[in-house]
């Protein structure tokens, strides 16, 4: 499902003493099937986008198309029930939405709101707590009775028990300990390729979004300032600093390697593995020489 | 022999559950920390780590085994003389404002403990100095950023002048700029104060920068040292769920490329110089 921004602009509290312009003329297009990744810093607004993304917020200004559902600010939807059917959002802390008396009943409330019969979404429920590597036990336990990162997994499975086309995630991750957040980000990128969703990753994160971005689109004051593959944003570190953010820590280490030896690796390597490589194969290229 | 800040003896605690056969959270815990050191407690989620802080502040208190703070058995009369010594900041930016302005929110603890007016504004301006905030004094809160937020924290907690600071995941729900902002704050004071910092993280780079480190392990203490003694564990740790420093990774990602290095480098400068001598400057 492709999501297309086109200048969309939004203020808070629009009209009143307090309103507050969030978003400026944003444009930005999601292609059906890519994993987009949206970096700014805390203000520039990525929050704000995230939620127009299933027409939580309505543009003040300029419009959105969700698949062929348009949204703009003067316009009654009949069709946003569909569309928040097929967008599911992550947000952040996810737990904190975690609501009914069992784990099973959590995760099938999603789906049974929107007409799901009750012998698929529990089918769902159980296929989902296997998938997210959470034992079978905790379906009938109480969701407030389970750890911090058990939590977080039941609150992703009501999100993906809806079957949604499009899975927007706001820093899924925060708080989790770093083997949980590996589990859960490569979780992510194989629902992503296995059901050929389109994925949305909201991310303070430069590594996270150098590994498993297609594109990624920079926010800075309101504004969609860089878009690009991971390979073209992290070649301009000069416009990235401008917008006080930092290169990935592989790209950092690559750039004071090529320093030292006053050469440069053929590629910019986003993800510490490809960085081994790369410098493993000039190392072995240098000793034949 | 430097003096014992906190210790813990064969602390065994179980939260409260009708499930009779549930794990304690933690189980037979020692260790003591002495003045002045910087102790990370390190650990994956539900490795005990937050049991701890609230054992050593006495929210909780052990169903077997002793806390002794200062060298007193930790109990119901001493607690709040003892908290007074203790400055805490917790994980969420956003829930531990209460003031209007930044320089209320320092304040608030000091007007609590009936701290004279003149004393007050005193304290108030160093502590922000300290955390170099002095010039967001007027500021309100929510328009600070989080790691912002967290250093405003900070001076609170140092306001009332404690002889620890125990900062609880305090980085993170940071962004990488807001915890490199609170880490080097608290490297500050550790340079200029003689406070007890204990940080509880999962951060291993956070980690890096303590003086000792205490790892847990579902409930138990798996091993305590310096820092250099806990990364030498390499796979081990990441068996644990923790994952290595940046260089560490890269270190041994090559050496499975078959390049040889003097050793799983710590820091980037280690790894770079290794590189250097050994491959590339011949």
């Amino acid at each position: 499902m492709d999501i297309t921004l086109q200048q969309v602009s939004y203020a808070y509290a629009k009209n009143t003493p307090f309103e507050k312009r969030a978003l400026f003329d944003v444009d930005l297009h999601i292609a059906s099937g890519s994993y987009q990744a949206i970096i700014g810093h805390t203000g520039s607004g990525k929050s704000t986008i995230l939620q127009h993304l299933n027409a939580l917020l309505k543009p003040t200004d300029g419009s959105i198309n969700i698949g062929d559902v348009e949204v703009k600010a003067d316009k009654k939807n009949k069709q946003l029930r569909e569309v928040r059917q097929k967008v599911g959002i992550v947000f952040q802390f996810p737990e904190h939405q975690l609501f009914d008396e069992t784990v099973l009943k959590d995760i099938m409330f999603g789906p049974m709101n929107f007409g799901v019969p009750e012998v698929e979404a529990k089918r769902r429920a159980i296929e989902l707590t296997q998938l997210l590597g959470l034992p079978e036990e905790v379906l009938e336990k109480s969701p407030f009775d389970l750890s911090g990162g058990q939590m977080r997994r039941v609150a992703i499975a009501g999100v993906l028990a809806m079957n949604p086309k499009v899975l927007v995630l706001d820093e899924p991750t925060a708080g989790l300990d770093p083997r949980g957040r590996k589990e859960i980000m490569d979780l992510f990128y194989t629902l992503h390729k296995e059901k050929g969703l389109t994925t949305v990753l909201v991310t303070h994160s430069m590594e996270d979004a150098a590994r498993y971005a297609d594109q990624i689109a920079i926010m800075h004051n309101g504004k969609c300032v860089l878009e690009g593959t991971p390979q073209e944003i992290f070649a301009h570190e000069e416009r990235l600093t401008e917008f006080r953010l930092e290169l990935p820590q592989s790209v950092r280490f690559q750039k004071k390697i090529e320093q030292m030896i006053g050469k440069k690796l053929p590629t910019i390597c986003l993800t510490e593995e490809s960085l081994a490589e790369e410098l493993a194969q000039l190392i072995k290229k240098e000793r034949e020489e | 022999m430097k003096r014992e800040i906190i210790s813990l003896q064969d602390v065994t605690f179980t939260y409260a559950t009708d499930d009779s056969n549930v794990r304690p959270a933690l189980n037979n815990v020692s260790y003591t920390i002495y003045e002045s050191q910087w102790v990370a407690i390190v650990g994956h989620n539900g490795s005990g780590k937050s049991t701890l802080a609230r054992l050593m502040n006495g929210l909780l208190f052990p169903q077997t085994g002793t806390v002794r703070v200062f060298g007193e058995t930790l109990n119901e009369q001493n607690l709040w003389e003892t908290r007074s010594q203790m400055g805490m900041v917790f994980q969420n930016p956003d829930n531990q404002f209460v003031g209007a302005t930044v320089q209320d929110d320092v304040a608030f603890a000091l007007e609590n403990n009936g701290i004279p007016f003149e004393e007050m504004v005193e304290r108030v301006e160093a502590s922000l100095a300290k955390v170099n905030m002095s010039e967001f004094m007027n500021s309100e809160p929510h328009h600070l950023s989080g790691g912002q937020k967290q250093r405003v924290a900070i001076a609170g907690a140092i306001a009332l002048k404690p002889k620890i600071l125990l900062l609880d995941e305090a980085t993170s729900m940071l962004d990488p700029q807001g915890r490199e902002e609170v880490l080097a704050t608290v490297r500050q004071l550790k340079e200029e104060t003689d406070l007890t910092v204990i940080s509880i993280t999962h951060d291993l780079e956070e980690a890096l920068l303590a003086d000792r480190v205490i790892m847990m392990n579902q409930g138990e203490k798996y091993v305590e040292g310096t820092p250099e003694e806990i990364f030498q564990k390499g796979q081990e740790l990441v068996d644990l769920g923790l994952d290595l420093p940046f260089a560490m990774n890269i270190s041994r990602l090559l050496r499975a490329q078959g390049i040889p290095l003097v050793a799983d480098h710590m820091s980037e400068e280690e790894l770079v110089n290794d590189l250097w001598t050994s491959h590339f400057n011949k």
